[in-house]
């Protein structure tokens, strides 16, 4: 079945005639996505590379169906535009944004309260159903169909987790970057949910990094929901407490958002956490080894 | 972006929150005519640096006349204050806030700042003011109260009421400090504030309720809509080098190792500094070229990396998405060769036109080590900054 996006998926992408949409428009419909147009507010009723351009997202998805829309708009609009797919009951949005401030964010997110939308990100490289769909930046050609899930708040990380699984013949079923920043649309529990209840996915690796408590929040929700095996990284554990790691959301403050933190209570929820990132994919393939039960929450093997 | 205490009171005090008369100072002189100016039986000077901790220091001493506050200031400026927050190093003094002293009858604590979990501001209050309030947090849990606001709503004059009542005001000076609280809300949500911690907010004598400290904290993220906030910025506050690499938009943060890393994603450059501890090295850095760096970007990565004279070797980890690994390596192969690198430099890179990357940098003919994979690069990039020392 694979998560939220497949070949049924109908794409839309806000902001299609800038340079990021515009190119990562075509990657997606190359990659087999359909993609049914897109939202340029002024230029509806135009073409831009083959797909139809409308000035709102409501003419859009009137005209078209789009279940989906993935977002390549400027910061200072962005938090408009996902509430504006969200008026326009849109499904799924994606927004890759980067950037936004944290109370145009806060009001976007109070806005969706209540409705049907789920927002993925900002500040996020989308998803990936490898072989059916992506909407986002996430390289097609990296991925490979299979039975892995992977959720992580990284971008470039979670290309490397994909290769290293990729490499070891082990594909994905679906990829997510839930995004950097500290407020989010979708969070790790809402994602190891969907991997738990989707019947093509055998395991999940989460990728975390210092800030928040997301991670410990994931880890209680695993330790009782779910049955399906996880792999979990980690990343900032030599980040220094009060410098804020790129990520507006990737800071240790108040001696509160340590790795050591989050990797003992994923250890402590049966997670198999990797000190380095290169084991990643090693670790899933030693998780999935028939005699490991091929399913049910082992024993931790914490440093593999 | 941090700014001065003296800035963030003037920027509460345009939203009605009351605060001491006061003045920012950069001369002994100057702190003269200030104390006079503000006629008060006694001032506070008060050392202007992004850290807290000031007071334990010797950041902040009492003055009972215009030529003792002169002398003070005289002492503070051109000083290293060493506080719990500025680590070892310490910050140099190059302003003062000379504040008129205040009979002050109790210190409180407020702060203010989104919570990530609920998404929501969420408004702080104490009656354990004056003290390091992590301290306090993590000692006495009880003592903090909490109150959540909803964003379409505001902060109810209910909710300023009832924290009021748990830090135990009563009177005059509750209706006074629920008011402030709203006040403070207010300048929050204006300014595009990460955070606005008053600690403390003192009553007086006489019932009055003033920040008598102010930390803000505003979201560099907004700043485009905030012009004129940008000047509050103090760039001597800031480590140089990280000043160079904005401007550059690259995302530098200055470490103590001799390992310079150059990598595209934060997470990606966060692993790989870890990956580099694991291999028994220490990083120089955090840098993040982002998503789609240009050559020039990546040369200008390499210049201030190299600044950094600790550095014994670099390592470049690049996962070509949208940044492609042939625009890499020619920004790569620039830098090496304008720049003149004489340390090692170990390049890993995958994804997006690996292949002609590679290529690229083979017939460079240029003295790179190349590396197969995370773990690999950060054997090879240890072992030869070790052997470099």
């Amino acid at each position: 079945m694979a998560i939220l996006i497949d070949a049924r998926t109908r794409l839309l992408v806000q902001g299609l005639t800038g340079r990021e949409g515009t190119f990562h428009a075509r990657q997606a419909a190359d990659y087999g996505t359909t993609v049914v147009g897109g939202v340029t507010p002024g230029k509806g009723g135009t073409t831009h590379d083959g797909f139809p351009v409308f000035n709102t997202v409501e003419s859009a998805v009137r005209a078209t169906g789009a279940d989906a829309s993935v977002l390549f708009v400027p910061p200072s609009v962005a938090a408009d535009a996902v509430m504006e797919a969200a008026d326009a009951g849109v499904a799924l949005i994606v927004c890759i944004t980067e950037g936004i401030p944290t109370l145009d964010m806060m009001r976007a997110l109070a806005f969706l309260d209540g409705r049907t939308s789920r927002l993925i990100g900002p500040n996020c490289p989308g998803l990936i159903s490898p072989g059916r769909a992506k909407a986002g930046i996430i390289p097609g050609h990296i991925c490979r169909e299979g039975r892995v899930g992977i959720v992580s708040k990284s971008g470039t990380l979670t290309y490397e987790a994909i290769h290293q699984l990729t490499r070891l013949g082990l594909g994905q079923t679906t990829c997510l970057g839930i995004g950097g920043d500290p407020l989010i649309g979708t969070s790790f529990i809402d994602t190891l949910e969907l991997f738990e209840a989707d019947d093509e996915t055998d395991a999940v690796v989460l990728i975390g990094e210092i800030g928040g408590t997301a991670e410990e929040d994931a880890a209680a929700f695993i330790r009782a929901t779910v049955r399906k095996p996880v792999v979990g990284f980690i990343a900032g554990q030599t980040a220094p407490p009060g410098r804020r790691m790129g990520h507006a959301g990737a800071i240790i403050s108040g001696g509160k958002g340590t790795a050591a933190e989050k990797m003992a209570a994923l250890s402590a929820a049966g997670v198999t956490v990797v000190n380095s990132p290169s084991e990643i994919g090693a670790a899933v393939a030693e998780r999935l080894r028939p005699e490991d039960g091929g399913g049910v929450a082992a024993g931790t093997h914490s440093g593999v | 972006m941090k700014i001065h205490e003296y800035q963030a009171k003037a920027l509460l005090t345009r939203y009605g929150v009351a605060t001491p008369r006061g003045e920012p100072v950069f001369s002994a002189e100057e702190a003269a005519e200030a104390a006079e100016r503000l006629g008060a039986d006694r001032v506070v000077v008060k050392a202007q640096i992004h850290a807290g901790g000031r007071g334990k220091g010797g950041g902040v001493k009492l003055a009972d006349d215009p030529a003792t506050a002169a002398r003070i200031t005289g002492e503070m400026i051109g000083m290293t204050l060493v506080t719990a927050q500025t680590g070892p190093a310490g910050r140099v003094v190059s302003r003062v806030l000379v504040e008129e002293g205040l009979d002050i009858a109790t210190e409180l604590y407020l702060g203010l700042l989104v919570d990530r979990a609920e998404q929501k501001p969420l408004f702080m209050a104490s009656a354990a003011g004056g003290m390091d309030i992590e301290q306090v947090a993590a000692d006495t849990p009880e003592l903090i109260h909490k109150v959540h606001i909803d964003p379409g709503l505001g902060l109810a004059a209910f909710q300023a009421r009832g924290l009021v009542e748990a830090i135990g005001l009563t009177g005059v000076s509750a209706r006074k400090a629920a008011l402030l609280m709203q006040r403070v809300y207010a300048a929050f949500l204006a300014v595009d504030a990460s955070m606005i911690e008053i600690n403390p907010l003192v009553v007086t004598g006489a019932g009055d309720v003033l920040a008598l400290d102010a930390k803000v904290t505003l979201d560099d993220n907004a700043s485009f809509r905030h012009i004129d906030l940008v000047d509050l910025r103090d760039l001597a506050e800031e480590e140089p080098l990280e000043v160079e690499a904005s401007k550059h938009e690259l995302n530098y943060i200055r470490l103590d190792g001799t390992i310079g890393c150059m990598v595209n994603g934060a997470g990606l450059a966060m692993a790989t500094m870890d990956i580099i501890k694991l291999a028994g090295g220490e990083p120089a850095n955090f840098l993040d070229v982002g998503g789609g760096a240009s050559a020039e970007q990546i040369k200008s990565a390499f210049e201030i990396l190299l600044s950094d004279t600790k550095v014994k070797a670099v390592l470049v980890n690049i996962f070509g998405g949208i940044l492609r690994c042939d625009i890499l390596a020619e920004g790569v192969i620039a830098a090496v060769t304008e720049l003149g690198v004489d340390v090692p430099v170990v390049i890993r890179m995958e994804g997006t036109n690996v292949d002609e990357g590679k290529r690229m940098l083979k017939e460079s003919e240029l003295n790179f080590s190349t590396a197969d994979g995370m773990g690999e690069a950060a054997d090879v990039v240890v072992g030869l900054a070790a052997g470099a020392q």
